[in-house]
């Protein structure tokens, strides 16, 4: 008997017992297409952070006032010091000190209150005060007038770049560029809005997209009063130069605050690559468990399998005494077993990936969420589905080889 | 014929069941021999071990003692892929249920021997035709078994029976399960196939039945108590 005669009985087995094959299959169905949506929605979460933060920039190191522990072993927050000036920033920047650092941006942060002089519209946003390299340092572009200039620092100027966000929400279509907004009563000029960083849901992108620029100067002097900076934002030469421009930075503030012992330093740089393999990690641990846990129902499925080839094998022990009579060797009666049950694993397989497809489709338009299908991913779950069929499918058909003929053959 | 190997030639045929520490003995020594050609019906009350017989002749079993030759060729020591082969080449069934798949016709039903003998499709499509024929159910090939009656199931069984042909045709109680009218009928079908030559073993506890064989074998508590020659 060939393969592909095996593969016929087995069909008219599974065909007539149409009811029971199709509630197997649905068990595998469900498993398989909750493993490959799970993976998806894991991928995509991952791919959705990688991109984020790609587009604040790997290359990026932010210094902020403070350090985990004081000298006198009290724990302050991250931020809780005013130790970060200007020159810091100056000093950071010069290319003999820290000849890894590409740029540097110097950011006194603050939230502000906006009202455009046009409509009176309100909005209350971050702003930041900084000089023109924030724009190289962020990798941003403006999508409408100008960015801040050297100029706009030196003369302490009223203008204003502002997030797109932002200007949508005062100017509401209107062209901002060359209208006046008051932030915190104090009239400013806007120069420039800038290009988004995309629109997604998270809170990290939406916050890059709605903020307002302002030369330093202006804003110790005229907002904010004068302040010490919240943080310097550093940007490495390269992705791979990131820790020589982490250890150069983190050398030179040492020296200029005098501390000789680096856990004293009343300072905390920290890399977007951290933040990222974080990101990356939480995400991985809950495609690890929403995996598990489509794991198990696929292995649910699999017992389902099993169960059915069981009971198929108890039912149809006349037919096997039979087809042994006949003459089909135990290798024969074995092989169609194990072919039923793949045909079973296979057909919830395929009808899964199905689903999944349709549901890749569907579901991120109901929950916010992109998935990302990698054929791997799809082609990995076929395999799982005839390999499930195989296994659970052992133990029945190798019963079902091993029943004696007559045995088989005096059940009335 | 004195020449020619016997189709069966057992001897001194035992076979013991163990359950537990409980060992009943179905057959207690047996020694038979069929010659090519011959039609033997075996005769016996029920628990006289004709049933166990059929099965060591069938290859079904092997027996717990004694040698089983059939065709020439020892089946007593084979495993089961050998006995499998065996069966499907040398040996047809007639069952008394019939014992046809219901989800296949009748076509498909009597290919299946021709199948497990590795026939290729065309050939196997031929011969499984001509066997219904032979049955008078040319026109019923495609029917499944649920639409014959119980007499033309038992002819597609026969049909099944011959389309390897074997070297012995084995019928258990061929007539068990149908009315008289049948039974006559597949009677009159087995006396063709003797009359065409072939060696048939049937077992039965009807002496209407055993008459139409040319001899007849009774057994008692697992032992040949006599053997009849055929009345002339």
């Amino acid at each position: 008997m060939t393969w592909l005669e095996t593969l016929r009985t087995s069909l008219d087995a599974i065909r007539t017992r149409r009811l029971r094959s199709g509630l197997t299959v649905l068990g595998i169905m469900i498993g398989i297409a909750a493993v490959i949506l799970t993976v998806g929605l894991g991928q995509g979460a991952q791919n959705q952070v990688s991109a984020e933060i790609n587009a604040l920039g790997t290359n990026l190191l932010t210094v902020s006032p403070g350090s985990a522990t004081t000298a006198s072993g009290i724990r302050s927050g991250f931020g809780s010091a005013s130790t970060l000036t200007e020159s810091d920033a100056a000093a950071l920047a010069s290319r003999t000190v820290a000849p890894d650092v590409a740029d540097v941006a110097p950011v006194v942060t603050s939230s502000g209150t906006l009202t455009d002089t046009l409509n009176s519209n309100n909005w209350t946003t971050a702003v930041d005060g900084t000089t023109p390299s924030w724009a190289a340092v962020r990798d941003r572009t403006v999508a409408q007038g100008r960015f801040l200039d050297r100029q706009d620092v030196t003369d302490h100027a009223a203008v204003a770049v502002l997030g797109p966000d932002t200007a949508s929400e005062l100017f509401r279509g209107f062209d901002p560029v060359g209208q006046s907004v008051d932030v915190n009563g104090v009239p400013m000029t806007v120069v420039g809005v800038l290009d988004s960083v995309g629109s997604t849901s998270s809170s990290t992108a939406s916050s890059q997209d709605d903020l307002v620029i302002v030369p330093i100067s202006t804003a110790v002097q005229r907002l904010f009063g004068p302040s010490s900076l919240s943080s310097i934002l550093v940007k490495s030469t390269s992705g791979g130069t990131l820790s020589a421009a982490y250890q150069e930075v983190d050398d030179e503030l040492l020296a200029l605050h005098k501390i000789t012992n680096p856990a004293d330093a009343d300072f905390t740089i920290a890399s977007e690559a951290s933040l990222v393999s974080t990101a990356t990690s939480v995400d991985r641990t809950l495609t690890v468990l929403l995996g598990g846990i489509a794991g198990i129902s696929l292995l649910v499925g699999g017992i389902g399998v099993m169960n059915i080839m069981l009971v198929s094998v108890t039912e149809r022990v006349r037919e096997i005494g039979l087809r042994k009579a006949l003459g089909a060797t135990p290798a024969l009666v074995r092989r169609q077993f194990l072919v039923e049950a793949s045909v079973l694993g296979l057909s919830g397989g395929g009808l899964g990936t199905l689903l999944a497809l349709l549901g890749a489709g569907l579901l991120p338009h109901a929950i916010g969420y992109p998935i990302a299908l990698s054929p791997l991913a799809v082609v990995g779950a076929l395999a799982i589905a005839i390999a499930i069929g195989l296994v659970f499918g052992v133990y029945p058909a190798s019963r079902a080889a091993r029943l004696a003929p007559i045995d088989a053959l005096r059940t009335e | 014929m004195a020449d020619r190997a016997p189709v069966i030639d057992l001897r001194d045929v035992t076979k013991v069941y163990r359950s537990g520490a409980l060992a009943v003995a179905a057959l207690r020594g047996i020694t038979l021999r069929v010659d090519a050609g011959e039609y033997v019906a075996v005769m016996g009350p029920s628990g006289s071990g004709k049933s166990t017989l059929m099965h060591i002749l069938g290859c079904l079993e092997v027996p717990t003692s004694g040698t089983y030759v059939l065709d020439g060729q020892d089946v007593s020591t084979m495993d089961e892929t050998e006995l499998a082969s065996v069966r499907c080449h040398r040996i047809g069934f007639v069952f008394q249920q019939f014992n046809l798949l219901p989800s296949l016709t009748a076509l498909r039903n009597v290919e299946l021997p021709l199948a497990y003998a590795g026939v290729g499709r065309a050939e196997r499509r031929g011969r499984a035709l001509e066997a219904l024929g032979r049955v008078g159910l040319a026109d019923r090939v495609q029917h499944r078994p649920g639409e014959l009656s119980g007499g033309q199931q038992q002819r597609v069984a026969i049909a099944r029976a011959l389309v390897n042909d074997p070297s012995l045709i084995l019928a258990d109680e061929p007539t068990g399960a149908l009315d008289s009218a049948s039974a006559a009928e597949i009677i009159g079908l087995l006396d063709e196939l003797h009359a065409a030559g072939r060696t048939l073993v049937l077992i039965t506890h009807d002496p209407d039945v055993a008459r139409s064989a040319g001899r007849s074998v009774r057994l008692l508590d697992g032992l040949i108590l006599a053997e009849t020659e055929p009345v002339p």
